[in-house]
């Protein structure tokens, strides 16, 4: 606990000692404002909700979070460090873990940082308050699902550009499974049952699910297992191969 | 104590490391001799955990470096090639990370951190980014984290490469000082660094081990072992009458040197002397040669390579 911690408390410092965080926290906020207002409508719509602020939110993490992911473990082969990192006294589960929570926590101080929004629509209206908690939890555990994949990408590879691609790349297929465009292509010839398990993979269902409010077991169990699966497939590639 | 048995390690079809088996006792100061590509690097990132051998294992203090990583990472420290470290940490965030990983009491940390400062010479740079630094004092930051926890094993992997010949003394210096009760291996390329620093030495090439012995027992092995060299006007005309001596069983002319091989095991010296006084020759150098350690060091891995 105390050495995840300190690969946490490591990591998330070196957010803020380069340009990193700030460029990420800029750019991010700028975005949801742009979405917000510009297609999601949030003025003419004549709602007192933030349903134009959380349905961009896949779309945004798609490019954003393999931004933060791809340097986690890419950097550390590229540099060197990550022969410095496993010959201290620590697991691989603990450095994947202090990482993923430092990368996972940055998210969310972005996140916070959006509170303004909610703040306004409270001054324009009535909303309810407790979805707008529920729909940011659930943004939160999907950008969790996307950082997974980012960091097991990032793992893959030395070089930063081909871990944010082939993050991007994985995200998008996982972001796309529910969408008829991808379910037309099985529709004609797969049977239901996996036609369900496919568009059960769907990022954006179980973030729309979570979003109207209904925090429901299964939603949050769904995120759990895919971020674990994916921090565990970091965990295995990188005690595969941890030279090259 | 570091125990390795049969220490192996394959990438692929290339073999890196083939059945390597050494013991270190404390006091001992090792140094890994062998040209680039060896598999000095290897055995040493599979000392300390980072590579799994292929087969084959080592014992740190018992402990084994397979079964056991994390509890035998906990005795070494480890200067990893190039001194890798994170850029963008000043040297204290830096020293301070791998002090906590280390598992150094939040109580004595602050004191800790200190000593290896203090030790290094880093007072004037704490507060700068790693990646600002010199290459000097990047090494001296990359030593002071192997040795942030006193750790009883040090495993330096070419700790003075790229510096300039004065840090290089310094480096030396401090590494001599620790020496004492400690085990420590070093990995280099250069000749000079493991006569004055090791009291043991191993020459690696193509994975396997060449040699194993003291520098002075390497370097006896010399053929230059107990030879004269002298430089001396007319020199033609004095090897041939030095190779009449009985004590003499060959002399060589080498870019106005010469040099005589000893015929038996005593007297060459004495018996150069005497005819240089005799015939009043105008000697501008003379010495005996203990031999040359760089000849030896050719001729081990030279046999090895046509072999």
């Amino acid at each position: 606990m105390k050495s995840m911690i300190n690969v946490m408390r490591r990591e998330l410092a070196g957010y803020f000692a380069t340009p990193v965080a700030y460029v990420f926290l800029i750019i991010f906020l700028v975005m949801t404002g742009i979405f917000t207002f510009y297609l999601g409508n949030f003025y003419e719509r004549g709602f007192a909700d933030l349903d134009p602020f959380f349905r961009f939110h896949p779309w945004l993490y798609l490019f954003l979070v393999p931004a933060i992911s791809m340097r986690l473990w890419a950097e550390e082969r590229r540099s060197g460090t990550i022969e410095l990192l496993f010959t201290l006294p620590l697991t691989t589960v603990q450095a994947v873990l202090g990482k993923f929570f430092a990368a996972w926590i940055f998210i969310g101080m972005a996140l916070v940082l959006t509170a303004p929004m909610w703040v306004t629509v409270n001054y324009l209206g009535g909303p309810d308050n407790g979805v707008i908690v529920a729909a940011y939890l659930g943004s939160w555990l999907m950008a969790g699902g996307f950082l997974a994949i980012g960091s097991c990408m990032s793992a893959l590879t030395r070089n930063q550009v081909v871990a944010f691609i082939l993050s991007v790349v994985v995200c998008f297929l996982f972001l796309l499974s529910g969408l008829p465009m991808v379910m037309n292509l099985f529709n004609s010839w797969a049977p239901q049952i996996m036609l369900d398990g496919i568009a059960s993979l769907s990022f954006l269902k179980h973030f729309a699910d979570i979003s109207k409010g209904v925090i429901d077991l299964r939603d949050l169990i769904y995120f759990a297992l895919v971020t674990g699966f994916w921090l565990f497939a970091n965990v295995l590639i990188l005690d595969m191969k941890k030279a090259d | 104590m570091i125990e390795a048995r049969a220490l192996t390690k394959h990438y692929g079809s290339i073999t890196a490391v083939e059945d390597l088996s050494f013991t270190v006792q404390p006091g001992q100061v090792l140094g890994f001799l062998g040209p680039n590509g060896a598999g000095k690097s290897t055995t040493m990132k599979m000392l300390t955990g980072f590579l799994t051998p292929t087969s084959g294992t080592a014992l740190i203090n018992g402990i084994d470096v397979v079964d056991d990583s994390v509890s035998a990472r906990k005795l070494i420290g480890y200067l990893p090639e190039g001194a890798p470290s994170y850029g963008e940490m000043t040297v204290l965030q830096f020293l301070n990370f791998v002090a906590r990983a280390r598992l150094i009491e939040e109580s004595s940390l602050a004191a800790s951190v200190n000593t290896v400062i203090q030790k290094l010479n880093l007072s004037e740079v704490v507060h700068q980014p790693v990646e600002t630094l010199s290459k000097g004092f990047k090494r001296r930051v990359g030593l002071a984290q192997a040795i942030v926890h006193d750790p009883q094993i040090l495993i330096l992997d070419e700790p003075t490469d790229g510096l300039d010949p004065n840090q290089k003394r310094e480096v030396r210096h401090l590494i001599k000082d620790m020496a004492k009760d400690k085990i420590i291996i070093i990995s280099t390329h250069i000749l000079e660094e493991v006569e004055a620093l090791c009291n043991r030495i191993m020459i690696i090439a193509h994975g396997r081990l060449l040699a194993d012995d003291t520098p002075h027992g390497l370097i006896a092995r010399s053929r230059y072992n107990n030879t004269v060299s002298l430089v001396v006007e007319a020199a033609e005309k004095v090897a041939s009458v030095l190779s009449e001596l009985p004590q003499v069983s060959r002399a060589e002319l080498d870019d106005g040197e010469l040099t005589l091989f000893p015929a038996g095991s005593e007297g060459l010296f004495e018996a150069v002397t005497a005819a240089i006084n005799e015939n009043q020759w105008q000697v501008s150098a003379l010495r005996l040669e203990a031999g040359r350690l760089d000849e030896v060091f050719h001729s081990i891995t030279r046999r090895e390579a046509s072999a």
